[in-house]
């Protein structure tokens, strides 16, 4: 299945290593697998879109995973995430059996995004309700919901694993379109909103304090938390979504002293673990969305290591 | 907005929890440029009282005004500095993000400009920190943190500061430097309230004293008597004066002490003449 890697590639340059370590065989293929990755690179537009959609999903994730991350709210993107599967469901349960082709199981997932963005703005707004009870209930009620309506979909349900796991490899130009349209509003929104999210992020209280409709920006966050989320849904899947979203931004958090330059630094971590592990999966045969998240978590755990000792000069 | 209007002014205010009354008819009156210290026992409703100011608690009964409008309107011309900075130590800001922090709703399409700048660097030489904009917020000491935050304040055009307990973390260096500054504001037509447990220090550096208890009470520091801190604390205190000065001896462990009938325990600080801090024994 292409969705899981190039297990039966043609176009790999296979080498045996009988007289090294399994250490050493294994970053011997993995570098193989690397250099065939970027020599097909220029032979096959479905690479380049893969590494276009890596690129996109890891600039929003940057921007908006950083402010998930010094917010503490990664409970929140994980909400979402998981909720969309009943956008995903619902749409392909419409399509399938009332024929409303004009919702796509994607435009389904934003449409629920959206809708759970402004539920959890709305609910959680000063306290109003426990933030972790919403979040808990909007996570797995969304779960439960794709579940149902998945199940009442007739037909086999083939893209399911490509919903939980994601699938990369299968992006065409037209998710590319709709991806950079998503990048452009989360860049102009963060563009316009960084100071007051800042200030927001630092003290609530404070902010609304000196004059900031705070009501008005939280809402506008869970919104740019949901569209990042359904953006980063194509390339690493519900399931795996959060750990794009958050892993490169705590690695860059560790390094960085301001937000705008951990937001800067964690889309080039984002980069460099999306583009990398379409790499490195690419003749092993390895799912490319869990590559690029172990890839992303073997960064977090190297920024831990040394990250304090470089923040610190 | 009339510039002769007093700072604050509060008219027959009520404010209750509920069922349970917090302040009963409150009134009174404090001009500008004041340095006000608010002292009362715990849960005699000071902290009620700088939130009826702030705007963010409505009084049942009376009327507040601050600078002449309503709070909800005035809020923008009141810095308020808490007593404890909700602060993550890994929070990526630096001193000059946190300082802006106080324009953040004047800016134009939420983009500092030159303007907004300028008032950051004035306000962090106002308070003492100007060689510490670039440094990260999470490396300078608590003091210093206080200082931001005042700066905070200041660079939003704050003419009224609201501080909750502003020497409750900074040692007596500090707080003498903090106290200076306060004065220095109030010289330079900014109002000073400040919600304070140490009675012997407030007592030196405030020209007012507002004793909150249920009630309220505003005393210029020269009408002090026993009298005001017996009605403000419920027991038998005492206030001494030595020549022009009044020094009242820290009855802080009697703020905590219940009012059952109860005499607090007063404990009268045996403190050698500290020039910093002006009190003395």
């Amino acid at each position: 299945m292409l969705v899981c890697g190039f297990q039966d590639s043609s176009h790999t340059h296979q080498h045996t290593y009988p007289h090294t370590t399994l250490f050493g065989e294994v970053i011997g293929k993995l570098t193989d697998s690397m250099v065939t990755f970027f020599k097909d690179l220029l032979e096959y537009p479905f690479l380049v879109n893969a590494v276009l959609a890596a690129v996109l999903a890891a600039v929003a994730a940057g921007l908006t995973g950083s402010l998930v991350v010094v917010r503490r709210s990664t409970y929140l993107a994980g909400a979402v995430s998981h909720s969309v599967l009943a956008g995903l469901g619902l749409a392909r349960l419409l399509q399938r059996r009332f024929g409303v082709q004009w919702l796509t199981p994607m435009g389904g997932a934003a449409l629920v995004a959206v809708a759970v963005a402004l539920l959890l703005a709305r609910l959680t707004a000063r306290g109003r309700h426990r933030s972790d009870t919403v979040l808990s209930a909007v996570w797995t009620g969304g779960m439960a919901l794709g579940v149902s309506f998945v199940a009442a979909t007739p037909g086999y349900q083939d893209d399911l694993m490509s919903y939980l796991f994601g699938s990369i490899l299968l992006v065409s130009g037209s998710d590319l379109l709709w991806m950079a349209a998503l990048n452009a509003v989360i860049i102009a929104a963060m563009l316009l909103c960084y100071n007051r999210f800042l200030a927001i992020a630092f003290d609530e209280g404070l902010a609304r304090l000196r004059g900031v409709n705070t009501a008005l920006y939280e809402t506008v966050y869970h919104l740019l938390a949901a569209l990042t989320v359904v953006l980063l849904v194509r390339v690493t899947g519900i399931v795996l979504a959060v750990a794009l979203l958050t892993l490169p931004a705590a690695a860059a958090g560790l390094l960085a002293r301001r937000l705008d330059h951990m937001m800067v630094l964690a889309a080039a971590i984002g980069i460099a673990v999306g583009v990398g592990g379409l790499a490195v999966s690419y003749t092993p045969g390895l799912p490319p969305g869990a590559t690029i998240v172990e890839l992303a978590l073997a960064v977090y755990l190297l920024a831990a290591l040394v990250g304090r000792r470089f923040a610190r000069g | 907005m009339l510039q002769t209007s007093p700072a604050v002014e509060v008219r027959d205010v009520c404010f209750a929890y509920g069922d349970q009354e917090v302040l009963h008819n409150v009134s009174f009156s404090i001009a500008r440029r004041e340095l006000v210290a608010i002292v009362g026992p715990n849960g005699g409703g000071k902290t009620t009282l700088l939130r009826l100011l702030l705007g963010e608690l409505q009084p049942r009964f009376g009327s507040v005004r601050v600078f002449g409008e309503l709070p909800a309107v005035s809020k923008r011309r009141v810095g308020y500095v808490p007593q404890a900075i909700p602060f993550d130590p890994r929070f990526p800001v630096s001193v000059r993000e946190v300082v802006l922090m106080g324009r953040v709703a004047k800016a134009r399409l939420g983009i500092f400009g030159k303007a907004d700048h300028t008032a950051a660097e004035e306000a962090l030489a106002k308070v003492g920190m100007s060689g510490f904009a670039g440094r990260a917020f999470a490396e300078i000491s608590g003091g210093e943190r206080q200082r931001v935050m005042i700066a905070q304040a200041l660079a939003g055009g704050s003419e009224m500061l609201f501080f909750d307990e502003p020497v409750a973390n900074v040692d007596s260096k500090h707080a003498s430097q903090l106290y200076n500054l306060f004065k220095e504001l109030t010289s330079e037509g900014v109002t000073v309230l400040m919600v304070s447990h140490n009675l012997g220090v407030v007592t030196v550096h405030a020209t007012q004293i507002l004793c909150v208890n249920r009630t309220a009470g505003l005393h210029a520091i020269g009408d002090l008597a026993s009298q005001t801190f017996t009605e403000a604390f419920g027991g038998s205190l005492t206030a001494i004066r030595h020549d022009s000065d009044c020094h009242v001896l820290d009855p802080s462990s009697a703020m905590h002490a219940p009012h059952h009938g109860q005499e607090p325990r007063v404990r009268f600080n045996k403190v050698e003449s500290t020039p910093e801090l002006g009190v003395r024994s």
